[in-house]
């Protein structure tokens, strides 16, 4: 069948239609709608940027929480003495650094390893936090200068459109391709020529970048926060589980992972408080049973057994 | 330092240390041998903690016996989640890569549904009661005598599951598909039961450790996570698949703890992480291993 308009016309006409509705959106819709799309928008900035470096060379990386916090307490620290912006540029340069640290140490760790180290590094990191508030600050938590819903919103709707551009670019260029074939095998990347080492790096790195600067930004929106708020654990599985959940190889797989959840839990969280980890739980442990390829994979599945009928 | 002192650390260190060291082994069992890395091991340690805490007030039923009632339970449970869910799953996975990590994504859902369960049932609240608080008098130091009973009680069990491993047909079986599971199973191993039987067996020295657990501390549903921490450490630091070695490990970290604890008390849990980083940037396989 041949398509009346063509994919590479359609698709950046829809999105950008899509762009404009978001932009004009927030004076003809209730606060708590921005509320939730912000959520929304900060989960697809983490699973996005998660998966962009997770998921072409599959190392399980456990330490989103860590770069979220950071950006976090940047924004605490320095909410009140520098513009917006800054704060929230320096929160990703910060975590960005950070990045390039860590994965220059971690080089050596495969699999496993890798993974069980970026949650060891995650809770290390809130465990000092922690320690060092309560013993050198004097308080467990700080107060963070409020931003109102709507500055927010634009401020994460500018994030989630940069890292959504980033990322295509980088999977759509030779950068991606190396990025698969060291996920394909290291080895045989290393004999073509790639320098497996400085990729992994730099795109651990750059991966960090939108999760330090997203911590610093919605950093506003709890106005009080602590070490086990920042770096909560939950900030490193839920990027996980939301692009296994949509599809990890899909960029809109991973946006509708991360809609569809955060979504889910808010609807959980206000009709069921008592069950909502319970449900969570189950629902986790049914995507990991049933839809290894995640809801993307599911569209394939259905399109295959309406064939063989 | 005095030498009372460092007695006193000594076995302060060694009695956490027991504690640890039975936990360790059991995750040794599950991630070592079945390769799951099962973050909900903690909840099954604060299963039996709960478990040990109702029957004792409900029915005064002495802790160290319902261990033995428990016991069973919790294998069973463990047995029965290996069997449904992550056989499945080793089924499904295309490598031993990507079964771990889906394993440990489903582990994150167990944790949280038995939290869930667990808080549904005994609310949030912090528990506990008291059973043999008395002070018992070593060399002049001063001891709870439930934590002396904790310590024996850990050795005994070790020494059990020691000559269970080394000297029956199944313990042969758990250490050949430790090795090499391929090879286990080409040997005429019945890999799926094996696999099973140790995930079961981590169950049960988690629920043991949860009964020993509510008889020193209090406890609350959300105690399970830092055993879990702390169980993967002394994994790592013994090797993994390498079952002493996890005992070993466990060991180590409780009299770690207790030093840094004597040091600063905040500490011992950031030491515990960065002792952890550290090896794994230096000596991945463990200090056993080669």
């Amino acid at each position: 069948m041949k398509r009346a308009i063509s994919k590479k016309i359609l698709y950046p006409v829809l999105l950008s239609f899509i762009f404009i509705i978001m932009v004009m959106m927030p004076p003809y819709v209730s606060p708590y709608t921005i509320i939730l799309l912000n959520s929304i928008f900060m989960y697809i900035v983490l699973t996005v940027s998660w998966a962009l470096f997770s998921g072409p060379t599959h190392y399980l990386s456990l330490a989103s929480a860590a770069f979220f916090g950071i950006g976090i307490y940047v924004s605490a620290i320095l909410g009140d003495k520098l513009p917006l912006l800054v704060v929230i540029g320096l929160g990703g340069l910060i975590s960005f650094l950070l990045a390039l640290l860590v994965g220059l140490s971690s080089l050596r760790l495969r699999g496993m390893y890798f993974t069980i180290f970026t949650f060891g590094l995650s809770e290390l990191i809130r465990h000092s936090v922690q320690w060092w508030e309560v013993n050198r600050t004097g308080t467990v938590g700080r107060w963070v200068i409020a931003v109102d819903h709507t500055t927010v919103y634009y401020v994460m709707l500018a994030i989630l459109l940069i890292t959504l551009v980033v990322t295509y670019i980088i999977k759509h260029s030779k950068y991606g391709l190396v990025l698969l074939s060291i996920g394909e095998s290291e080895e045989a990347a290393d004999h073509i020529g790639i320098n497996v080492n400085a990729m992994k790096i730099i795109t651990f790195a750059i991966s960090t970048f939108f999760m330090g600067a997203t911590g610093a930004i919605m950093a506003t929106r709890w106005t009080y926060i602590d070490p086990s708020i920042a770096f909560n654990p939950l900030f490193s599985f839920m990027p996980v589980l939301m692009a296994i959940f949509g599809g990890i190889g899909h960029i809109f797989g991973q946006i509708l992972g991360a809609g569809v959840l955060t979504l889910l839990a808010d609807v959980l969280l206000t009709k069921f408080p008592y069950y909502y980890m319970l449900l969570y739980g189950m629902i986790l442990v049914i995507v990991v049973l049933f839809l290894p390829k995640g809801l993307t994979g599911l569209k394939e599945e259905v399109k295959k057994w309406l064939k063989v009928d | 330092m005095s030498p009372l002192l460092f007695l006193d650390i000594l076995i302060g260190g060694l009695m956490m240390g027991g504690l640890y060291a039975l936990i360790a082994v059991g995750l040794s069992l599950q991630y070592g041998v079945a390769r799951v890395l099962n973050v909900s091991h903690g909840e099954f340690i604060m299963l039996g903690a709960f478990a040990t805490y109702s029957l004792y007030m409900l029915f005064g039923i002495n802790p160290l016996l319902s261990l033995v009632m428990t016991g069973p339970f919790i294998f069973f449970i463990g047995f029965l989640i290996h069997r449904t869910l992550f056989k499945r799953l080793r089924r499904l996975s295309q490598s031993l890569d990507a079964f771990e990590g889906s394993s440990l994504l489903a582990s994150f859902g167990l944790l949280f549904i038995i939290q869930n369960v667990a808080l549904l049932i005994w609310g949030p609240d912090v528990k506990g009661y008291s059973y043999l608080s008395k002070t018992v008098n070593i060399w002049g130091a001063v001891y709870a005598a439930n934590r002396l009973v904790a310590l024996l009680f850990a050795i005994l069990v070790a020494l059990i599951f020691y000559f269970f491993l080394m000297r029956t047909r199944t313990g042969k079986a758990i250490r050949a598909a430790a090795q090499d599971v391929t090879t286990a199973q080409l040997m005429g191993v019945n890999i799926h039961w094996v696999l099973g039987l140790c995930f079961g067996l981590g169950a049960l020295m988690a629920g043991f450790a949860g009964s020993l657990t509510s008889m020193m501390f209090e406890i609350t549903p959300l105690i399970g996570l830092p055993y879990t921490i702390i169980a993967i450490i002394a994994v790592v630091l013994g090797g993994l698949g390498n079952i002493l070695g996890s005992l070993i490990g466990g060991l180590i970290l409780g009299l770690i703890g207790n030093i840094v604890m004597y040091i600063h008390p905040g500490l011992s849990l950031i030491a515990y992480y960065i002792i952890f980083l550290l090896l794994l940037l230096i000596k991945p396989t463990g200090i056993l291993g080669k």
